[in-house]
């Protein structure tokens, strides 16, 4: 179980990018993080791998605080906690393979992996990882080969090579075309029904919330303005969530 | 209104103009521009001749006929006419009209049956045998020829002097003369220098552009303690090194006496450094070992580290024997031999430094983690307490330091003055520090890393490899060494500039996504970094190769060796067309270099 209490971040400058969120997430729960760009969501999943340092508040993972853990628990923590990416974050020179098996390095152990080397056993479930995503016959190519949709493919493998209790997508689908990012999103809902893995999505597109999030939270100005079932969301909730000039399509 | 701005901007302009003549005219006259120079007569000769001179490379040279044809010839005419002396038509021969004539006198010289196309000079030669050039002769089609001379000024004498033509005539195939060959010789050392000064300073660069790297650095961050206990772990891990690196190299020394001992225990020591680091560096671990198990495998890779200090200083004692054998019997491939022992004699001379740093970065960073546990675990009034005793105790080793420094460079061997008092200030400096710093608060010690890389490498960039020549040449003698040395120093500046700024601009995406995935520091820097800038390296390093390669030409004009060493001295003996024949050589280096370099990048970027 996750559960976020009073998170707060002050960036440089005084700009306050989460104030004082609380929410909840059950073991293989898909939810679903809404709100307009610049509204926090990023930040707000970026804060649970603490990639950014929360100013205030707390992340308690497992029975465990997150935002307290020393340097060296934290590696640990992370590799528990796959990451999926707006842009797939690919290093676009290296290989598929050698992108996936990325996804190890918080297991493998540090001196043998500075020299490429990676136990078969980890070869073997990385290749096994991109056969279930549909690109096992793309594990030589270079990343850079590979078209978006295959790319954000690569990025859901090294997630799941991680082994996740836990999978945070920061607008998965917001660089895909609307028929790729179904096929993304049920990439991810599969991993979330079959492997009970939580996931925490951040989304743009209302239809897509209701079609996989078992629940969202909606975040504007880095305030928590709706927590709940997606059908939850009428006309009035969608207006604090967007604003009052925001106009419902789709 | 609007007369009146147009009015001030015309001032302005003829303000701009004034000022602007003004400049010109002073630069003028601060570089002595005189354009009658470049027309007076004597200096447009000279300017002739050497740019002649530079027009006939001294380059191709062949083996020479020559064949001398001589006509008895009286000056001044004798009483009763010359004469006749019989010609022998069967080879070639000359004859003049007239046969005897005045000092001064013109008279006509005529060739016949010389060989075609040859020329050579014309010669009066007296009795004394000297020789007085009168002219020089080319011959036709038909190996005829026909001057018309002057006859030297010569006292009358009585007996028969003579005319000479001396034909020259190239014969064989043309070969290289033995200046080219010089400069051949010389324009490989000069390449050769420029790859060894670009490999080793490429190497160097790699490590100091990370941490001259603003967006690798900026967020290395560590509370006092640890940042403290890091530093003293270097320092005592740099001391300790040496130490062990020293009685290793004694040990090592004493072993070397049999090549057989040296083999066996570089086959001994591999195979056990093998099974050792199998054991101790598992494969994959999911959960963290018992401490006990950790200190067992700091146990066994410090034996392994041990063993391969070993292993190195054995390889560097056969590369030793192998070498100079070697170079005793491969004859002209005896460099092969001079090769190997070169590379085990640097072998032997890094090791000890290695292994310092490598020592100092273990403890320093077994240092910096007990102090990062202590800063995340104790109460806040106990880390201030042992942050005060850390820090001033790093604070005095670091003025020790600095203390030591100063006494090295000034001579002075006042021990108060140079360790006392230093070391008094830096312990206090340091408690200061502890007592104004908050507990807990990491520093940005990545930002004054990077600060003093930056420094360092600016300071060592300004200096040109012509004056870094100088003080190799005193170091290490006269020659492409020295050059070789100072060109590298300065490529390693000037690349880790380079270098640092690539890595600055690499896309911070991928260092997100495997920092997320749980890998550490280094795992990320090869994993998500160097993936990113291995291009661009290559394109800085044939770019520097190419600068290396201009550079280690003139380098030699302050000793550095390379082939400036030649041109500056044909430039001062005024040999200008031996200058030509190296300033081609330089020519056809650099442009096939530049060629050849974006050939490489073409294909890398």
């Amino acid at each position: 179980m996750l559960e976020v209490k009073n998170l707060q971040k002050i960036y440089p400058g005084d700009v306050l990018a989460l104030d004082d969120v609380s929410f909840t997430v059950e073991p293989g729960e898909f939810l679903a993080v809404i709100g307009l760009s610049g509204s926090g969501k990023s930040t707000l999943l970026r804060c649970i791998n603490r990639l950014i340092e929360p100013t205030a508040g707390q992340i308690i993972w497992n029975g465990m605080d997150i935002t307290k853990a020393s340097q060296d628990e934290m590696l640990r923590i992370r590799r528990k906690i796959g990451m999926v990416f707006q842009h797939f974050n690919l290093v676009s020179r290296s290989k598929v393979l050698t992108n996936v098996l990325a996804g190890r390095l918080g297991y493998v152990n540090p001196l043998m992996s500075i020299a490429n080397r990676f136990p078969k056993k980890d070869i073997d479930m990385a290749l096994a990882q991109l056969d279930r995503v549909g690109i096992a016959n793309q594990a030589y190519k270079r990343a850079d080969e590979l078209s978006g949709g295959q790319q954000q493919r690569v990025g859901i493998a090294r997630a799941m090579v991680q082994e996740p209790e836990m999978i945070l997508a920061d607008e998965p689908v917001a660089s895909l075309d609307p028929v790729l990012a179904h096929s993304i999103m049920s990439y991810l809902e599969k991993i979330n029904q079959e492997d009970g893995v939580m996931i925490l999505c951040s989304l743009h597109f209302l239809d897509l919330v209701h079609r996989y999030a078992d629940r969202a939270i909606a975040l504007n100005e880095g305030k928590l303005m709706f927590d709940g079932p997606p059908d939850e969301i009428d006309d009035e909730k969608f207006q604090d969530i967007y604003g009052k000039e925001a106009e419902r399509i789709g | 209104m609007k007369k009146n701005r147009s009015l001030l901007r015309s001032i302005g302009i003829f303000v701009v103009i004034i000022v602007a003549v003004v400049v010109y005219a002073f630069a003028f006259s601060v570089t002595d521009v005189d354009f009658e120079a470049t027309r007076s007569e004597e200096r447009l000769t000279q300017l002739t001749r050497i740019i002649r001179a530079l027009a006939h490379p001294d380059i191709i040279e062949y083996d020479k006929e020559e064949v001398v044809i001589e006509v008895p010839f009286h000056i001044p005419c004798p009483e009763g006419g010359a004469p006749v002396y019989e010609i022998d038509q069967s080879g070639p021969y000359l004859i003049v009209d007239p046969p005897c004539a005045g000092p001064k006198d013109f008279v006509t010289i005529n060739g016949y049956n010389f060989m075609p196309d040859t020329s050579g000079p014309l010669n009066f030669i007296p009795p004394s045998g000297a020789k007085l050039q009168i002219g020089n002769f080319a011959t036709n089609e038909e190996g005829e020829f026909e001057i018309l001379a002057e006859l030297p000024n010569r006292q009358p004498v009585e007996e028969a002097q003579a005319i000479r033509a001396t034909s020259r005539m190239n014969v064989g195939s043309p070969r290289l003369s033995p200046l080219a060959w010089s400069t051949l010789d010389k324009i490989l050392e000069t390449v050769f220098l420029a790859l060894l000064a670009t490999t080793f300073g490429t190497l160097l660069a790699i490590f100091i552009s990370f941490l001259a790297a603003r967006n690798l650095m900026e967020d290395v961050k560590s509370p006092l303690t640890s940042v403290s206990l890091s530093f003293l772990g270097w320092m005592v891990g740099i001391a300790i090194g040496i130490q062990v690196a020293r009685w290793i190299g004694q040990t090592s020394e004493n072993l070397a006496e049999s090549n057989w001992i040296l083999v066996a225990g570089i086959l001994v020591s591999i195979v056990l450094m093998w099974f050792i680091f199998r054991w101790a560096v598992p494969p994959e671990e999911l959960e963290v070992p018992k401490l006990g198990v950790r200190i067992a495998r700091m146990v066994a890779l410090a034996i392994v580290a041990a063993l391969l200090l070993f292993t190195i200083n054995f390889i560097a004692y056969i590369g030793f024997s192998v070498g100079a054998y070697l170079e005793k019997e491969l004859g002209s491939f005896g460099f092969l031999g001079n090769f190997i022992y070169q590379l085990a004699d640097i072998l032997r001379m890094t090791t000890p430094a290695l292994t310092a740093i490598a020592v100092g970065g273990v403890i320093g960073s077994f240092g910096g983690r007990i102090g990062q546990r202590v800063s995340d675990h104790w109460s806040p009034a106990a880390v201030k307490i042992v942050n005060i005793i850390v820090s001033g105790l790093a604070g005095a080793a670091v003025f020790a330091l600095v203390g030591a420094g100063i006494d090295w460079l000034y001579q002075i061997g006042d021990l108060t003055r140079t360790f006392y008092i230093p070391a008094a200030v830096g312990a206090v400096i340091g408690i200061g520090l502890a007592l104004w710093v908050t507990p807990k608060r990491a520093l940005p010690i990545g930002s004054v890393l990077y600060t003093i890389t930056r420094t360092i490498l600016n300071a060592t960039r300004s200096i040109e490899p012509l004056i870094y020549v100088i003080i190799f040449v005193v170091w290490v003698g006269i020659g492409p060494f020295a050059g070789a040395l100072a060109l590298g120093l300065h490529t390693t500046a000037a690349l880790a500039k380079l270098y640092s700024e690539q890595v600055e601009s690499i896309l911070p995406g991928p260092l997100e996504a495997v920092t997320a995935t749980g890998a550490n520091r280094i795992q990320m820097i090869v994993y998500a970094v160097v993936p990113q800038i291995v291009t661009p390296y290559i394109s800085f390093t044939m770019y520097r190769w190419d600068i290396n390669v201009r550079m280690s030409t003139i380098i030699g004009f302050a000793g550095g060796g390379g082939i400036g060493f030649l041109l500056q001295q044909n430039i001062r003996l005024l040999d200008y067309r031996a200058a030509s024949t190296q300033m081609i050589a330089i020519a056809i280096v650099v442009a096939t270099m530049d060629y050849t370099s974006s050939a490489i990048r073409k294909r890398f970027v």
